[in-house]
């Protein structure tokens, strides 16, 4: 009984340094000056018209995006999982590719398409019609919502999609032998079946939307305009990191964990409202929709959105990343290879910002793959009191913002407690750690929740020791959610740019910034070679993932 | 007069024949069964009356009305139908309370408001739902959400219901009594129920009169009364309650249980539609087999269990086992002992390929 | 091969006492099983013999052991107690072929290899999985599983077995089956074997003696099969183990009748028995075989209110006064002698085999129920 204990409290210790503390300190530097809780200060940053702007723009831009993607999603979902549209399968997948591209990526290859100056398709329909200025201006709260959503749409879609395909096709046939015919039947049954899906997706759009920096920060920031990430991005970088901004931040990050928390207590409310047993038993497959005449004309519409929202930018990022010099046209004399082995052999700067990727991203799925296999353990299996406290820490960096945990951690670990690790990888990698453990401890949980204890107990009986019994049984059983849990953690790391972008250093950059700073300083053929890189390393992370955990899910 | 008519109804799912040459007459307010397997074909002509498959071959008709025809190229959808249908996982919508729930057919045929609370209420009556009235399917019992599921069908006061294995997700004891119940509803409605069930003892149960299945093909009809004491082909006979079947022959004008000819005859009337040839099939049930001092053909206990009300032998004869159940008073004998057994309604089929 | 003796063994959880003062002895070679509904303890009752749970108080010896005893501070640990344990869900490890699985108890042991090899083919034989030492549990039905999980208990030659519901997952047909095979092993091992179900038709088959619980967790009556089947020594008892009838009566006029109706039992009842009737603590049971419908009115008579034609059986319910009875007839009887009743016929009643219950709680309670 001792051991479980100890291993509580190690586990609560790691919690409570990695996430407790630093948001303890944001919230104690926002609201208490010298020691004094002191609300003025917190209402006149809020009302200055700089972050109150700010403010509103975060809250447009979010209600935007929730309410294309919530229609995008819902009919492309619809259209893939209820329709006879042909080529099902590989649509699906098409679809679900924006979810694995940065964002920040594609607002990169927006900007060179439609910048009103020097986007190529700006020039390209200026020179067709005759127009004497830009027909679209990416530079605005419009640009920023329709690329947010070419990147967040998926988040409904796979929501929605999953729902229909399981949901169980009696609760229409019923609805159809007492004589509803397709109309009345969606209106009155399916859709509203479907709310909590739609309301869980919409959710968690709009709560990646309010914490996003990347797609403003590329088509905002140079015109002035800022959501809360970005407004405490300009406000750190401009002061150069004095304390008085940092307090500005604190406070500008309040807001963002309130909102937050407001969207994660929605999410549960609708969630326990869709308590519907809504999902299938038997393997039934819902009856489909003929499409008949609409079947190609919709196929078409698919095939152009796909094309417009995953193909083209990606074609572009590459194309530019081969250009000699920006803003030439694209022949082959103008396209070469050397921006790539530049990038990729001789600049210092970019291969730095790879290899730490790299490394900072393996040491933090693994280090929180093992911790969080640990905790996952003691909140799952043991039955120590005091449990919940665990959970709950775990869950907490979920709903906080990349911003809000850089902050956390720079508060906590810029020599306050004795320990200064500004602008080293450390620092970010605490930050990771922090970021993702919640990531880690689901899939983890859910792996041990498979393994029943009577597997345990049946192994006990044969004579083994717990540990024996752990060694042998428990852990070859939860091995492939472990690797999951640290293929979940290791891409999106690898890819991220709101937490580092707080916290790096000249020699600490990630491919994230390293993109993002070439960008800024106008270096444009750079960024989009270093961005296809980038890209190349995500489809081949995303593949490798794939063969893996299939492989294990044959193995079994 | 017929009032459901499925004539010379197939259906297929790409290479496979689920249905096949498929005829059945159906009385009006007769309680019929579709028994079988699963994969018989009994789901599939069900959702063909229903109207959610379309048949290939054949013409279905309710009433007088075509339904369907592969002829005339006639094709209801549900919608239209105007049946009651129930089915297994109960498909109660959970987000309308009780009350919507039934209502809903009504709604959709455009009633008057008051209309549709009057037959709405005397449903729910019906079904024995007023406490729950303003309930979610959520915060009741399977049970009861199956009587929602009832209530809604006969709402609209359907010629014909339809019943798709209805209780199999139901415990035992409810099981029983929602038979009764939904007899108690024919009874007081008069409509014609369909049902398709799995589970023989709910067939015999219920129904006037069972169609058996198996892989598409009808294999027998009658009352459960028929089916069990004369059952056509030897699937029936081991589908429905328990079985056993000796391989015999026949020598001498008298039949012996094969390889154990020392055992002695069996002892019964020779039946005059004796299958041809020397091998044949002897069937029996349990139930039906006395054991003996001297009188029959030689056995030899090998096993006894008892099973309360029920011991449970099992009996050698030469090298074949045979199982008897005989109830706890008139079960004399014990394990290792020398008997005799007799068989008292033998059936006789041909010498066939086991069936598992 | 050992006994298991229980001595005041108590548990409980939180302020729910799950198991009260249990003292029991389970011999050396013989099959007991635990009876009781679903929740009532007998599960924690097996736990605590194999070591996953700890009395709260008492002690449990395993032959000549004491494995658990709070008050001694002794507690052996379940890989020390030299049991096998069959699983409901047979908890047959995933990553392992049944090779693999059936001789892990061995590895543990660190038996050679000639010798667990040796071991694992005729355990495998014992259990009729030849041919499939290979094959990953995913690939086995239910019925082989559950055989892998009988093997895997059986070859480390425990003292003692411990099945906690292990066909409750299986159909019907497999179930006979495998009552067959575990009795059978049970003669070639000679290992005592502790059973724990819900299914009385399973504890009748294989059980040398078994305990009936109630949902309290308290002991009812502990027997032989047949001695608790056709002597129960409660009502409880009575009605766990099969279908049953229970017949209120009433002393009126001289006779007794069934409660509320004009029916004359027609079984005679000695002076005490007259007396607790009078005095309404005395109930009569039976069961549905026990109840013969003829088409000669008697005295004891009834009202036949459904008819339902189950296959072997034909069921009737048929009501005298406001009691309803319950009688089932075998259907080649019925036929032969030609006494298929229809609802509406008024039949002559005869009851078999009557048990009598004096307990003033169901003759109360059978009362509101009119």
């Amino acid at each position: 009984m001792g051991i479980a204990e100890i291993l509580l409290a190690l586990s609560v210790l790691v919690l409570v340094v990695v996430v407790a503390i630093p948001v303890l300190l944001i919230l104690g530097t926002a609201f208490f000056v010298d020691g004094h809780f002191n609300i003025k200060d917190v209402v006149q940053v809020l009302t200055e018209p700089d972050t109150y702007e700010a403010l509103k723009n975060s809250l447009v831009i979010a209600a935007g995006v929730t309410l294309f993607s919530t229609f995008i999603g819902v009919f492309f979902a619809w259209l893939v999982s209820r329709t006879d549209l042909p080529f099902k399968g590989t649509m699906k997948l098409l679809f679900l590719i924006p979810f694995m591209l940065p964002s920040f990526i594609g607002a990169l290859a927006w900007k060179m398409l439609l910048s009103p100056r020097s986007g190529y398709i700006t020039k390209l329909l200026m020179s067709s019609f005759g127009l004497e200025s830009a027909p679209f201006n990416i530079y605005s709260l419009a640009g920023i919502i329709a690329v947010e959503t070419m990147y967040l749409f998926p988040f409904v879609f796979i929501q929605v999609s999953g729902a229909l395909e399981r949901m169980d096709p009696t609760l229409e046939e019923s609805a159809r032998i007492s004589g509803a015919g397709l109309f009345t039947i969606t209106r009155r049954i399916t859709l509203p079946l479907m709310m909590p899906s739609i309301g869980a997706g919409a959710l968690l759009v709009a709560l990646y939307s309010l914490a996003h920096f990347g797609v403003p920060a590329i088509l905002g920031s140079e015109v002035g305009i800022y959501n809360i990430p970005t407004k405490i991005y300009e406000r750190i970088y401009q002061s150069g990191g004095n304390f008085s901004a940092i307090r500005t931040a604190t406070i500008l990050s309040t807001i963002l964990v309130v909102s937050a928390g407001v969207i994660l207590y929605l999410q549960s409310f609708i969630l326990k409202a869709g308590r519907f047993q809504v999902i299938s038993g038997k393997s039934m497959r819902p009856v489909l929709l003929k499409l008949r005449g609409m079947k190609i004309p919709l196929l078409i519409l698919s095939i152009i959105y796909i094309a417009i929202t995953v193909v083209l930018p990606t074609v572009t990022i590459f194309m530019v990343g081969t250009l000699k010099t920006y803003g030439l046209e694209f022949t082959a004399a103008n396209m070469t290879l050397d921006n790539i082995k530049y990038i990729l052999f001789e600049w210092k700067m970019t291969q730095d910002a790879i290899w730490n990727s790299f490394y900072i991203s393996l040491a933090a799925a693994l280090v929180t793959m093992l911790v969080g296999t640990l905790i996952s353990y003691v909140i799952v299996k043991m039955k120590v009191r005091g449990k919940f406290l665990l959970e709950f820490l775990g869950v907490l960096p979920f709903s906080l913002p990349g911003t809000v945990i850089a902050l956390g951690v720079i508060l906590m670990w810029s020599g306050r407690f004795g320990v200064n690790l500004y602008n080293t990888a450390w620092i970010i990698l605490i930050a990771y750690i922090a970021r993702y453990m919640a990531f880690s401890l689901k899939s983890n949980s859910a792996a041990l929740e498979q393994v029943h204890d009577s597997l345990e107990e049946a192994a006990r009986a044969c004579g083994a020791t717990h540990w024996q019994a752990l060694k042998d049984i428990v852990i070859p059983l939860i091995k492939p959610g472990m690797v999951a849990a640290f293929f979940l953690i290791f891409l999106p790391a690898l890819r991220e740019l709101t937490t580092s972008v707080l916290l790096y250093g000249p020699k600490t950059r990630t491919i994230g910034v390293a993109i993002y700073t070439l960008n800024e300083d106008g270096e444009t053929v750079y960024a989009a070679a270093l961005a296809s890189v980038a890209l190349v390393i995500i489809v081949i992370g995303q593949l490798v993932i794939k063969r893996v955990t299939r492989s294990k899910l044959e193995g079994e | 007069m017929s009032y459901v008519k499925l004539e010379h109804v197939t259906k297929r799912f790409g290479k496979v024949t689920a249905v096949s040459d498929l005829n059945i007459d159906i009385e009006q307010g007769e309680c019929f069964s579709m028994l079988g397997p699963s994969g018989c074909g009994k789901t599939t002509t069900l959702r063909m009356v229903a109207g959610f498959e379309d048949l290939d071959e054949g013409e279905i008709s309710v009433g007088g009305r075509l339904l369907s025809s592969s002829v005339k190229k006639y094709y209801l959808p549900p919608e239209k139908r105007n049946f009651g249908m129930v089915f297994q996982a109960f498909a109660v919508w959970p987000h309308l309370n009780v009350f919507d729930n039934v209502a809903f057919p009504l709604q959709i045929r455009g009633l008057s408001r008051t209309e549709i609370a009057e037959r709405t209420r005397k449903a729910i009556l019906h079904t024995g739902l007023e406490k729950y009235e303003t309930a979610y399917p959520n915060e009741i019992s399977g049970g009861q959400k199956q009587r929602i599921a009832l209530a809604r069908a006969i709402a609209i006061n359907p010629s014909v219901m339809l019943l798709d294995e209805p209780l199999s997700n139901l415990d035992p004891k409810l099981r029983e009594e929602m038979r009764f119940e939904i007899k108690d509803l024919q009874r007081k409605f008069g409509f014609t129920i369909i049902f398709v069930t799995h589970d023989q003892s709910e067939a015999m149960a219920l129904s006037d009169r069972i169609l058996v299945m198996r892989d598409g093909v009808a294999q027998q009809v009658g009352t459960p009364l028929d089916i069990y004491t004369k059952p056509a082909n030897r699937f029936i006979f081991s589908f429905i309650g328990l079985s056993n079947f000796l391989p015999a022959t026949v020598a001498d004008g008298a039949i012996y249980v094969a390889n154990s000819e020392a055992c002695g005859p069996v002892t019964c009337d020779l039946p005059s539609n004796l299958p041809p040839g020397p091998r044949i099939t002897l069937a029996c049930r349990p139930s039906e087999i006395e054991l003996t001092r001297d009188d029959g053909i030689r056995g030899f206990i090998k096993q006894k269990t008892y099973l309360g009300d029920i011991i449970d032998y099992r009996v050698m004869i030469g090298a074949t086992e045979v199982r008897v159940q005989k109830s706890r008073k008139s079960a004399l004998f014990a394990k290792g002992e020398n008997c005799c057994l007799r068989f008292n309604r033998p059936h006789f089929y041909l010498q066939e390929h086991v069936v598992p | 091969m050992a006994s298991v003796r229980l001595e005041k063994v108590c548990k409980a959880y939180g302020k729910h006492t799950v198991v009260h003062d249990l003292s029991m002895t389970i011999q050396d070679g013989e099959c007991f099983t635990f009876l009781g509904p679903s929740g009532c303890g007998k599960t924690v009752v097996l736990r605590m013999i194999a070591g996953f749970e700890q009395p709260d108080s008492g002690e449990i010896w395993i032959g000549d052991t004491l494995v658990s005893s709070p008050a001694r501070g002794v507690f052996l640990p379940p890989e020390k107690r030299r049991i096998g344990i069959v699983f409901q869900d047979y908890a047959v490890w995933p990553h392992k072929t049944v090779a693999e699985n059936i001789i892990y108890p061995l590895t543990i042991q660190k038996v050679t290899r000639a010798e667990a090899a040796e071991r694992t083919a005729r355990t495998v034989a014992m259990v009729g999985l030849e041919g499939l030492g290979d094959r990953l549990p995913f690939q086995l039905s239910g019925g082989q599983q559950q055989r892998v999980a009988l093997a895997r208990a059986l070859i480390s030659r425990p003292q003692i077995m411990l099945l906690d519901e292990p066909l409750s997952n299986l159909d019907a047909n497999l179930r006979e089956e495998m009552r067959f095979e575990i009795k059978e092993l049970q003669k070639n091992t000679g290992v005592t074997i502790l059973y724990v179900t819900h299914d009385q038709e399973v504890a009748l088959a294989i059980s040398d003696r078994m305990a009936v619980m109630d949902e309290n967790g308290v002991i009812r009556q502990v027997g032989a099969p047949d001695d608790i089947y056709e002597k129960p020594a409660d009502s409880f008892v009575f009605k766990f183990m099969g279908v049953s009838n229970f017949i209120p009566l009433e002393w009126r006029s001289g006779s007794v009748y069934v409660m509320g109706s004009d029916s004359v039992l027609d079984c005679p009842l000695d002076a005490e028995q007259i007396e607790a009737v009078r005095s309404g603590t005395l109930v009569a049971g039976c069961r549905p075989h026990d109840v013969d419908l003829s088409a000669k009115v008697s005295d004891n008579w009834g009202v036949v209110r459904r008819a339902v034609y189950l296959g072997p059986v034909m069921d009737y319910r048929v009501s005298v006064g406001k009691v309803e009875i319950r009688a089932q007839k075998d259907i080649y009887e019925v036929l032969t002698k030609s006494c298929i009743f229809r609802e509406g016929d008024t039949v002559g009643l005869r009851f078999f085999d009557l048990k009598w219950f004096r307990e003033k709680e169901l003759a109360v309670a059978a009362e509101a129920a009119q």
